[in-house]
């Protein structure tokens, strides 16, 4: 496929000429000692707004400019019908601070979503309020610590992680003060020995990703759950990978005790380019009194707000959660069914494993057996011609194609983690393994220089990180080392 | 199954779908997910839209709540622009070149934060208001290794308790301050005596809870020993001076305002920005400007060795997925009403606040403004009924009336904090003001 993307010479919206501010302002009653005196932001006409933010876009790719095997990102078709819906006037222009009476609709949307939500993950409650998965990794291990000394065990401060593990997971961990005990992988699955070994009294939770983040299902995975119960510690399946399961199988079943769900990811609300996102949590019914407050009450003529809970953690972040993106969930769940989300995942394994025939001759993807909706390969036979996976993933775009996660999981050396998703058609796993295929083939300078065909060539990160300019304040102070145009 | 699944499925070499899941142990696999089948798109909308339909949104009553979150006009050309696929269908942009209208966006969105704010960096944002005040929290004890957060008593409850959460990890104590009882602002004398040897930081908002002015903003600095975190309307900032010009080293604030609904609670989108001394000290993704090897201005993400992916537990934060669709929305919104745009409805909202307050003061059983001096969009108004009684009867006249405050802050009374905007009629003013009229 032949592919080049928009390149605009286009300038700040602060570089466009700007007349003087408004000077002679009545301030009304903002008091004498706090009245701004400049205000330094462009002032160009609207169209002169749009068309730049337009031509800002047409630098950017999408979903739906082409394919985004982004391994553990799950990078699905965004149905249209979920914008139009979210945009409607009672979505969009509704106070959280209403009168529950004055919102018994998205109330009643949020709360039949809790009650799906279990199902799909075999969890007996849901909150729907973590902002995003890592916001659902926080309150996960909140949710687990106030269990432990709930019963007066306060000894527990270890989480237990797999070297396979988001590094998420670890921040989550260390925003709380835990300690972490990493433990290594045998044959790209949880090493059991090394788990006995690993967990005691001060463990607080093990943390997984089932299939992980290689793509491969965790057959020990009740085994696994016993070693962890049996130390009295808690399992939190981390829920990145879920399109990978639907029907098939579920974190209630394994034996975990808390999930969170990525809406992001497997139920395809958008990621707005970095976010929104929306992170609920499930938990075991052991658990439930310990959910974020308010919860959603129902009593068979209405939804309603409760904020009496002694034994709650509290609160994530401010009211309900990102509802707009909840409601997408909710619909996108409402068009698959039972049978569409089961069959999601069937095709998504299905489409991850052709990729892996396709490629894995040219490209090594290490570990036997199946994968799931995901797989790691590795560049590592181009390293003797001087390639590294940094450059295939940057040649991957002169075909029009977003690269795949790289330098990930770290135990694959060189690594390209690719996800395809459900929604690519045979035809486009084809072009992107041809592609990538080929690409092996190069010559090595074509990679070393690439991408040639996107809107600038390959970015300077070293640069921006060692004399960081991070706005236009920053820049008016640093002119002179700014970059010029070649 | 289709053809084209049965041409893969031969192609690897399996008979069957289920052969693909041969892996999960039959004592871990369930039978599907009990629930319905399948919906139309037309049966989805149809279903969706009539649950909707039962909430009552701004358009249809006039709401008069606000408490960090408001309804105001959004042009548009703003939805437009945040419309736009190559945006909203995007991941994060790990690829740069790929990537660089979100990130010249974003990097345009940390400029103008960091204008309104007078800070010299930004990051992409934070969940919302609620969780940039936990991470600056946490990233003042980073900076002074002390454990003692003062914060306002005048603060949203919702605030608080999420600031509570944040600061479980390091074990920070949350110290409250008093508003003076005749100003509404923070009590400058008790500030005084909260803070101490092991405070990391002091956090006043300007305009605070109940949309007052704190106007010895600048004296607050000289008072608090460590790190001064400001909490900000980026609106008001249109018109007010930048913390950063009075002494501020941490600026944050809800970003809703600048462009975006207020979406039931979610998403919004949290303003975060600082001092350039402390930027590798800052939570979030940040976007830097850099060259390509053809030496053309470009943009990536940067300092990323603070983060989650690469730092791990010692990240500066968790965070990963933020708001950045919002903060598209932001920078449309500033770029959409220029500056002179963003002073004159800043001033609009000043204006009207004060009117209305003028007219509920003469109605029998209320008193508005309670604090007397400068407002932004928003005040106490205080009832000689309960103020339950008034919300009903509002709500009974198809008026949202504002956030009662009763419960929550017993020493006001009958309480409760009205806000307007913009998108406000003469009309609802009236229903609203004839509603309270009624009131006995």
């Amino acid at each position: 496929m032949t592919f080049r993307q928009a390149r605009y010479d286009e300038p700040l919206l602060c570089e466009k000429t700007r007349p003087a501010s408004d000077s002679d302002t009545d301030f009304f009653d903002v008091p004498v000692s706090l009245r701004r005196k400049r205000l330094d932001l462009p002032q160009v006409s609207e169209h002169e707004v749009v068309r730049h933010y337009t031509r800002l876009s047409q630098m950017n790719f999408g979903i739906d400019t082409g394919f985004y095997p982004l391994g553990s990102c799950t990078m699905k078709f965004n149905p249209k019908f979920n914008e139009e819906l979210a945009r409607l006037p009672e979505m969009a222009r509704v106070h959280p601070d209403q009168d529950p009476s004055t919102v018994q609709g998205i109330l009643q949307i949020l709360f039949e979503l809790q009650g799906i939500l279990a199902k799909i993950s075999g969890m007996d409650a849901v909150t729907l309020q973590p902002a995003a998965g890592a916001q659902g990794e926080f309150t996960g291990l909140l949710l687990a610590r106030a269990y432990h000394l709930d019963r007066g065990d306060a000894g527990r401060d270890e989480v237990i992680l797999p070297d396979t593990a988001h590094g998420t997971n670890f921040a989550s961990a260390g925003m709380l003060g835990h300690k972490i005990r990493e433990i290594p992988s045998e044959d790209g699955r949880v090493n059991l020995k090394a788990l006995e070994a690993a967990v005691s009294g001060k463990t607080l939770a093990l943390m997984l990703t089932n299939p992980n983040t290689l793509g491969i299902f965790e057959e020990e995975a009740v085994e696994i759950a016993r070693i962890v119960h049996d130390a009295g510690a808690l399992l939190y399946y981390d829920g990145a990978n879920f399109n990978a399961i639907l029907g098939k199988t579920s974190p209630g079943k394994m034996g975990f005790d808390i999930t969170h769900f990525n809406t992001h990811k497997t139920f395809t609300t958008p990621h707005g380019g970095g976010g929104p996102g929306a992170g609920p949590v499930g938990v075991k019914a052991f658990l439930e009194p310990f959910l974020p407050v308010p919860i959603i009450t129902f009593d068979e003529r209405a939804y309603g707000l409760d904020w009496d809970r002694p034994k709650s953690i509290g609160k994530v972040r401010a009211w309900l959660g990102n509802s707009a993106l909840l409601l997408r969930a909710y619909a996108y769940i409402l068009s698959q069914g039972s049978d569409g989300l089961e069959h999601v995942s069937e095709r998504a394994v299905l489409n991850a494993n052709y990729i892996r025939h396709r490629i894995e001759k040219h490209l090594p993807v290490p570990f036997s057996g199946l994968r799931k909706h995901e797989f790691v390969a590795s560049g590592k036979p181009l390293k003797a011609k001087g390639v590294r996976t940094v450059d295939i993933a940057k040649r991957l775009m002169d075909y029009g194609f977003h690269p795949p996660t790289v330098y990930f999981p770290h135990l694959v050396e060189e690594a390209l983690m690719i996800e395809p998703t459900e929604t690519e058609s045979k035809e486009t796993l084809d072009a992107f393994s041809d592609a990538l295929i080929r690409i092996t083939g190069e010559d090595p300078e074509l990679l070393k220089s690439a991408p040639h065909n996107a809107a600038v060539s390959r970015v300077d990160e070293v640069r921006a990180a060692r004399e960081p300019i991070l706005s236009w304040r920053m820049l008016q102070r640093a002119k002179g080392t700014e970059p010029h145009k070649a | 199954m289709d053809s084209e699944e049965e041409a893969m499925l031969r192609a690897i070499g399996l008979r069957s779908i289920d052969d693909l899941f041969a892996d999960i142990p039959a004592s871990v696999r369930t039978d599907g997910i009990d629930i319905p089948g399948g919906l139309s798109e037309q049966e989805v909308v149809r279903h969706v839209t009539s649950l909707l339909r039962k909430n009552r949104s701004a358009e249809t009553m006039p709401t008069f709540l606000g408490a960090g979150l408001y309804d105001h006009f959004v042009p548009a050309s703003v939805r437009a622009i945040a419309s736009r696929a190559e945006f909203y269908t995007a991941y994060t942009p790990y690829q740069a070149e790929l990537s660089q209208g979100i990130l010249q966006t974003l990097w345009e969105y940390q400029s103008f934060v960091c204008e309104l704010t007078g800070m010299d960096a930004a990051n992409t944002s934070m969940y919302d208001g609620s969780t940039a005040l936990g991470e600056a929290a946490l990233m003042a004890h980073r900076i002074t290794g002390k454990k003692e957060i003062v914060i306002p008593r005048a603060l949203h409850w919702e605030k608080r308790k999420v600031l509570e959460s944040y600061t479980v990890g390091p074990g920070l104590d949350v110290v409250e301050v008093p508003f003076d009882p005749e100003a509404g602002t923070m009590d400058l004398a008790a500030l005084k005596k909260a803070v101490g040897d092991d405070t990391a930081a002091v956090y006043v908002e300007n305009p605070n809870f109940f949309g007052r002015f704190q106007e010895d903003l600048a004296d607050i600095r000289s008072i608090a020993p460590s790190v001064l975190i400001v909490g900000a309307n980026p609106l008001a900032l249109a018109v007010t001076t930048a913390p950063g010009d009075l002494g501020a080293d941490i600026v944050i604030g809800e970003g809703q305002p600048l462009g975006n609904a207020v979406n039931y609670g979610g998403p919004l989108v949290g303003i975060f920005s600082c001092r350039e001394e402390h930027v590798r000290k800052m939570p979030g993704r940040v976007i830097g400007l850099t060259r390509d090897a053809e030496d053309r201005r470009a943009f990536c993400m940067t300092l990323q060795t603070r983060e989650q992916h690469i730092r791990r537990e010692r990240a500066m934060s968790n965070i990963c997925t933020n708001e950045t669709l919002m903060a598209v929305s932001s920078a449309a919104y500033v770029g959409v009403l220029g500056a002179n745009g963003l002073r004159r409805l800043a001033l609009e909202n000043i204006r009207r606040a004060k009117q209305l307050a003028e007219r509920i003061d003469p109605l029998e059983n209320f008193e508005a403004p309670l604090f007397p001096g400068g407002h932004f969009n928003e005040f106490v108004v205080r009832c000689e009924v309960p103020y339950a009684r008034v919300h009903k009867a509002l709500l009974a006249a198809g008026v949202h009336g504002g956030l009662p405050l009763t419960s929550r802050f017993p020493e006001l009374g009958e309480a409760a904090l009205f806000a307007t905007t913009e998108v406000h009629t003469e009309a609802d003013y009236e229903r609203l003001l004839e509603a309270m009229e009624r009131v006995r």
